[in-house]
């Protein structure tokens, strides 16, 4: 039966097919359908099954607020669930399938929940898998987490891309209905800068889906005349499937645009979506009114849908739903929808009117003052039940059924900033209220403003009064009809349920429970049923809740009151707000000027904050990192060698002050340090914690560099402009980040000078250049570089440093014009080795935990000067003369191995916190000692220097007996540095 | 000068060239580059000498022509100024001789890679990059701002023109996020 | 949120980095105040629920400190100044 629905009219492209299947079934379509839209037209009203109960379920609306129709849109790698079919369009090759059932959509085994619903009434989480409490991880969770949810998703990686952006304009127009396309238009010809954004892929909002004129065209022409006129505006970018979801501070909105999501896959190298922040000086919410339907027993069978939307399916997209149709209404809108129906050629079997008076529908059964008290059809809708003013029951054979309970203003965004909507009795229903987002006005349907002729007007003045302009173009004419409702929201009848919020199954009886145990605010009946949670966020059950509950207790709504919504407007994947932030381009990379060298001779890197690092250079024949690593150690010890240390932070610091500046930044004293030289730093927190250290050399008398670590390199230069510009003001500092601008090495080991000479074109004898030198050289007949003679390996050795660009040049040549000192390169391992065997803190040790006096350090810090930290370093609790002291360590059995993040106990302490004397910060394997060595915080650590305590890690099975030694393990008298 | 081979950002011995759809994206290693604070109460000094030494120092958020040096507001009291790398390798040697002892100088040149991007319009391309209301931006506009998580300088030379500093070792970063965004856009 | 540098106009706040209360600027004189003095500067604020004065850094711009008067319950900013200038004015040039 193909599209057997299908009636005349609507915006759909008859002259192309659409191929698509749902639950394996092939259907036809057409170009404009939704996957909702040509599902009716094929026959189809049976979509899903509750998340609950599993009750059959069809569409009930035609738009984003759909709370059933959820379906896995797509396979492989890019299914996707919870998709609404109302809002899915359809394209050639479309794969839907429906969810929360098993084996089928028609039989689904679940359904039994439905017959046991008295234990799963709300709170039944909380009551019925209390006991016995070992049972709640071992049985209760894991049965309810199979059974809870609706779709289930790939375990694929999600193979599109989403990008993000940012736009600007004077005018952000939400939504392009009647009153958003008037506003748009009002500000488009005033040459203002405009976005006009709607969710759905054509424009015009209502207009679509009635009957009515505007001006002398139909709605729908009227928009895409409207339309066409604002494309050709330079002015105006127009954004179809693009849904604002959310007002953020300061005139800021959320958007998704879905680029692709109407295609089989996106073209190469476009996004599937984008989320644009949009800045705007002023926005016009005109996102309209979700109808909202009316409770009563079983009124959740397929059929049964939003009269609004019955009269959508037939205009927009040329579908009837059912071939016997009736409507139940408690206003005139449902009275449009029968003549629109009617004048289709739909067979409108009745109008149930809840109102008792009023204009009958002529050629159409019109009962007034009746109600729909019960409906029969488990599949699909069969019949209802009527009872008419007199009393009487009626049984009525209809196959669809709308219902128009009156139309919710779409008030969420403007509700993002906490403002609560109120109660217009006039229309029965929440408006905006006071203290929307300031900027934010709102227009036609969404403030409550019902007839074609307001939303026009609404539009065009709000725009008016957001841009200040003088005058807006003439109104066209269009109708402007009263609604005349008659609040109705529950039918109250026998022992039946009346559903409410149909996507999470909560009912008449769960807001009576709610009642009866004293959740009465709004806030807590949303949390004790779930009312108003999950995908659709209550856009068509959540009035109805509150209202019943009003009822219950007595109150009036306004004094019920509602709760309010939060971003997003509708879901949002995932993937979009990551952006290109994924896998490799979570983040970018920097790579070191001897990058390009390292790769040609195979390093393994490592990530050290983005920069990636030579962490060691596997030689032929070498198996394993060790190897690799003992052997850039022994080398460099032994002969020389060469590190990149480019990613060490390095600042300029010049001004007359610069000396002074850095006494006070510093621990210890810069200002004596004469021009030439260098000196190892200690800059402290405030709190008198360590915050980084590094080397800081005094290249003029106005000039310094310093180093920071490469972990702090941000955080430092933030910390000098913070002291420079908030404390000391006066002070003639000028400040500039060079690290990227020099290639820095360095240079290590006994033949280090020899090696540097045969590149340096200056004297660097150890007179002329002698420990903690610093200065202006030429390399290389006459290239202009830096050096430095420091050490962190403890061996003779010297930074070097040129510009960026001549780095690997550089390198390069010290390897050749040094080979016959037999150089190597060595990464951060062997580093790292060096580095503890000299007993130099580096991360484990600055761990933003630990002072000066912890690390030996102590002494460094002067007082006869002002600087950061210095007080509070005093402070007790910080100079306890038993707190933890560096120290170095040795297992007593140099094959042990030991751990890091081990902790010290005494011989025969138990393992346990009150016993713990500190614990191991850093360890290496010593290449030369020949066995591990470590760092670590020991409780009166300098006082317990010889004697042998045990290293206990629970965790890695290790206890082994060791010596507590000096931190300077290798050359404790530093002779070789000096050499 | 020395024997040594310079690099670029990407270690190659040529600067990259990309073109895509109506973009091309140029790098430039041609440029030297220099940064100038002022001294504590020199901006008079630092004005004139600056004005005999041919570099502008515009205001805030702009960029000015100038021969031999351009130059473009960084910071309060701090400007980057360039120079054609052929005659100003030195660059801070240079603007030291000229500016004395008025200004805090600083070579710049290899902290960052440079690339010029032309396409008639490159607004699209720009929104999918940054938080810069590029159309509405005079010719001369300089601003700090940041693209997939890397902070660049983005000068606006026209519609159709603009250059980017970034830091130059995400030189491969950057380049695949203006890259990425081009396929996106075009 | 915006935040309408002195200089440079409305920037995103996400250009900027939070540091805390603008009580920070006051820092006593290490030479003549004690521990307790530098405690209550470091640890002691007030939190108000309304209008409060914080320090942002526009890392991702200028690298300016600012001062910035801001309500804590609806995010309205009041006031945008240079901190040099705030730090000047509260006498720390000498």
């Amino acid at each position: 039966m193909t599209q057997s629905h299908r009636i005349a009219g609507g915006q759909i492209d008859r002259t192309k097919t659409l191929r698509f299947s749902f639950d394996g079934l092939p259907y036809q379509g057409h170009p404009g359908d939704t996957l909702a839209s040509a599902l009716l037209a094929n026959g189809v009203r049976l979509m899903g099954r509750s998340f609950k109960y599993h009750r059959p379920r069809g569409p009930i609306s035609a738009g984003s607020e759909e709370p059933n129709a959820l379906v896995e849109l797509r396979t492989g790698a890019r299914q996707e669930p919870n998709t609404r079919a109302t809002v899915a369009e359809l394209f050639d090759g479309l794969e839907a399938k429906s969810q929360n059932r098993w084996p089928s959509l028609r039989f689904d085994a679940m359904g039994i929940n439905d017959r046991l619903s008295t234990f799963f009434a709300a709170g039944f989480y909380y009551k019925t898998f209390m006991w016995p409490k070992s049972f709640w991880e071992k049985l209760y969770e894991p049965i309810i987490r199979r059974a809870a949810g609706l779709g289930s998703v790939t375990r694929e990686e999600d193979p599109d891309a989403y990008d993000k952006g940012f736009l600007h304009c004077d005018l952000l127009v939400i939504g392009a209905g009647p009153a958003g396309l008037m506003a748009a238009l009002t500000a488009g010809r005033a040459g203002k800068r405009v976005i006009l954004a709607d969710e759905d892929f054509r424009m015009g909002g209502r207009l679509n889906a009635e009957t009515f004129t505007v001006g002398h065209a139909t709605g729908a022409d009227w928009a895409a005349a409207t339309v066409a006129e604002l494309a050709t505006l330079p002015n105006v970018r127009l954004m179809t499937r693009t849904t604002v979801i959310g007002a953020f501070d300061h005139g800021i909105y959320g958007a998704v645009e879905r680029v692709s999501d109407h295609l089989p896959t996106p073209a190469k190298g476009k996004p599937r979506q984008i989320l644009w922040r949009i800045y705007t000086h002023r926005a016009i919410l005109a996102g309209g009114a979700t109808e909202r339907p009316i409770a009563f027993e079983n009124n959740d069978r397929p059929g049964i849908m939003l009269s609004g939307a019955l009269r959508a399916y037939a205009n927009r997209w040329g579908v009837k739903v059912g071939e016997r149709v009736a409507v139940f209404t408690n206003n005139d809108d449902g009275l449009r929808t029968a003549k629109d129906l009617q004048a289709k050629g739909v067979d409108v079997v009745a109008v149930i009117d809840s109102r008792q008076a009023g204009e009958l529908l002529p050629g159409i059964r019109h009962l007034q003052g009746a109600e729909v008290i019960d409906t029969t059809g488990r599949l699909g809708l069969k019949s209802i039940t009527v009872r008419q003013a007199n009393g009487r029951s009626e049984i009525i054979a209809v196959d669809a059924l709308g219902l128009s309970g009156g139309w919710n203003p779409n008030v969420n965004i403007h509700s993002h900033h906490r403002s609560r909507p109120v109660y217009d009795a006039g229309i029965t229903a929440f408006v905006p209220g006071r203290d929307g987002p300031p900027g934010l006005l709102v227009a036609g349907a969404a403030a409550g403003q019902m007839s074609t002729h307001a939303a026009l007007k609404t539009g065009l003045d709000a725009a008016v009064a957001a841009l200040e302009l003088s005058i807006g173009p003439d109104l066209p004419e269009a109708e402007d009809a009263p609604i005349r409702i008659t609040p109705l929201w529950h039918v109250a009848h026998g022992k039946g349920r009346a559903w409410i919020d149909q996507q999470n199954d909560v009912t008449d009886k769960d807001v009576k429970l709610a009642k009866q145990e004293n959740f009465t605010s709004v806030e807590h009946l949303k949390r004790y049923t779930t009312l108003g949670m999950a995908t659709d966020q209550g856009k068509t059950g959540n009035v109805i809740g509150l209202a019943i509950m009003a009822e219950l207790t007595g109150r009036s709504i306004p004094e019920t009151g509602t709760t309010i919504y939060r971003p997003p407007y509708t879901p949002v994947a995932l993937g979009v707000l990551a952006g290109r932030s994924r896998g490799k381009e979570f983040r970018p990379y920097r790579l070191t000027p001897s990058h390009h060298w390292a790769r040609e001779q195979g390093a393994v890197f490592v990530e050290v904050g983005n920069w990636l690092r030579t962490q060691w250079i596997p030689k032929p024949g070498e198996t394993e990192w060790r190897q690799s690593v003992d052997r850039e150690v022994l080398a460099t010890r032994r002969s020389v060698g060469i590190c990149d240390v480019t990613t060490l932070g390095k600042i300029d610091i010049q001004g007359t002050d610069a000396g002074a500046f850095l006494d006070r930044i510093y621990a210890n004293t810069f200002s004596t340090l004469p021009v030439g030289k260098c000196r190892y730093g200690l800059m402290l927190r405030e709190d008198g914690i360590v915050f980084d250290d590094g080397t800081t050399a005094r290249m003029g008398e106005h000039e310094y560099v310093m180093t920071t670590t490469t972990a702090n390199a941000v955080t430092v230069f933030r910390h000098l402009e913070f002291c420079r510009q908030c404390l000391w003001p006066e002070m003639d500092v000028q400040l500039i980040s060079t690290t990227e601008a020099w290639a820095q090495f360095s240079v290590a080991g006994p033949n280090a000078r020899k090696l540097l000479e045969k590149v340096v074109d200056q004297d660097i004898s150890d007179a002329a250049f002698p420990y903690m030198a610093a200065g202006n050289i030429t390399v290389c007949g006459g290239l202009r570089a830096r050096l430095f003679r420091i050490s962190f390996s403890g061996e003779l050795a010297y930074e070097i440093a040129v510009p960026t660009r001549y780095g690997d040049a550089l390198l390069r040549e010290m390897l050749a014009r040094g080979a016959e000192y037999d150089p190597i390169v060595y990464g951060t391992e062997a580093l790292g080795v060096m580095r503890v065997e000299k007993g130099h803190v580096a991360g484990g040790e600055l761990n933003g935990q630990s002072t000066a006096l912890n690390m030996g350090l102590g002494r460094m810090v002067s007082k006869k000067k002002d600087s950061i930290g210095m007080v509070l370093s005093q402070r007790e609790g910080l100079t306890d003369e038993n707190g933890y002291r560096l120290v170095g360590v040795k297992p007593v059995d140099p094959n042990a191995k030991l751990t890091a993040g081990s902790h010290f106990l005494e011989k025969g302490a138990a393992p346990v916190a009150a016993n713990d004397g500190g614990w191991l910060t850093s360890k290496v394997y010593s290449p030369h000692l020949g066995h591990d060595i470590a760092l670590g915080y020991l409780k009166a650590g300098d006082k317990k220097i010889g004697q042998r305590m045990r290293i206990v890690n629970l965790l890695a099975g290790l206890d082994t007996e060791v010596e507590i030694i000096s931190p300077h393990m290798f050359d404790p008298e530093g002779e070789r540095l000096r050499g | 000068m020395a024997s040594l081979q310079p690099l670029t950002a990407f270690g190659k011995r040529e600067p990259v060239s990309v073109t895509h759809g109506p973009l091309t994206i140029t790098e430039r290693t041609d440029i030297a580059l220099a940064s100038v604070a002022v001294r504590k109460g020199r901006a008079a000094d630092l004005a004139k000498a600056a004005e005999k030494a041919g570099a502008p120092l515009p205001g805030p958020s702009l960029h000015q022509q100038g021969s031999p040096c351009s130059a473009f507001w960084t910071t309060p009291e701090m400007w980057f100024v360039e120079a054609p790398f052929a005659s100003h390798e030195l660059i801070a040697d240079l603007l030291k001789s000229a500016l004395g002892d008025a200004a805090s100088i600083t070579e710049q040149t290899d902290a960052w890679v440079a690339f010029d991007l032309a396409a008639p319009d490159l607004a699209p391309l720009l929104e999918r990059l940054c938080n810069v209301d590029y159309p509405s931006k005079p010719e001369g506009y300089a601003t700090r701002t940041v693209m997939e998580h890397l902070g660049v300088y983005l000068i606006k030379h026209g519609p159709g023109a603009a250059r980017i500093y970034g830091p130059r070792s995400s030189a491969e970063s950057l380049l695949h996020a203006i890259e990425t965004a081009a396929h996106s856009v075009w | 949120m915006i935040i309408h540098h002195p200089i440079l106009g409305p920037r995103d706040a996400q250009e900027f980095v939070y540091l805390g209360d603008a009580s920070l600027i006051d820092r006593p004189d290490g030479m003549t105040a004690g521990v307790e003095a530098f405690h209550d500067y470091l640890y002691q604020r007030t939190n108000p629920a309304g209008e409060h004065q914080e320090l942002w850094y526009h890392e991702q711009g200028d690298r300016s400190w600012l001062v910035v008067t801001r309500n804590t319950v609806t995010h309205e900013i009041t006031k945008v100044e240079l901190a040099r200038d705030v730090a000047r004015a509260r006498g720390r040039t000498k």
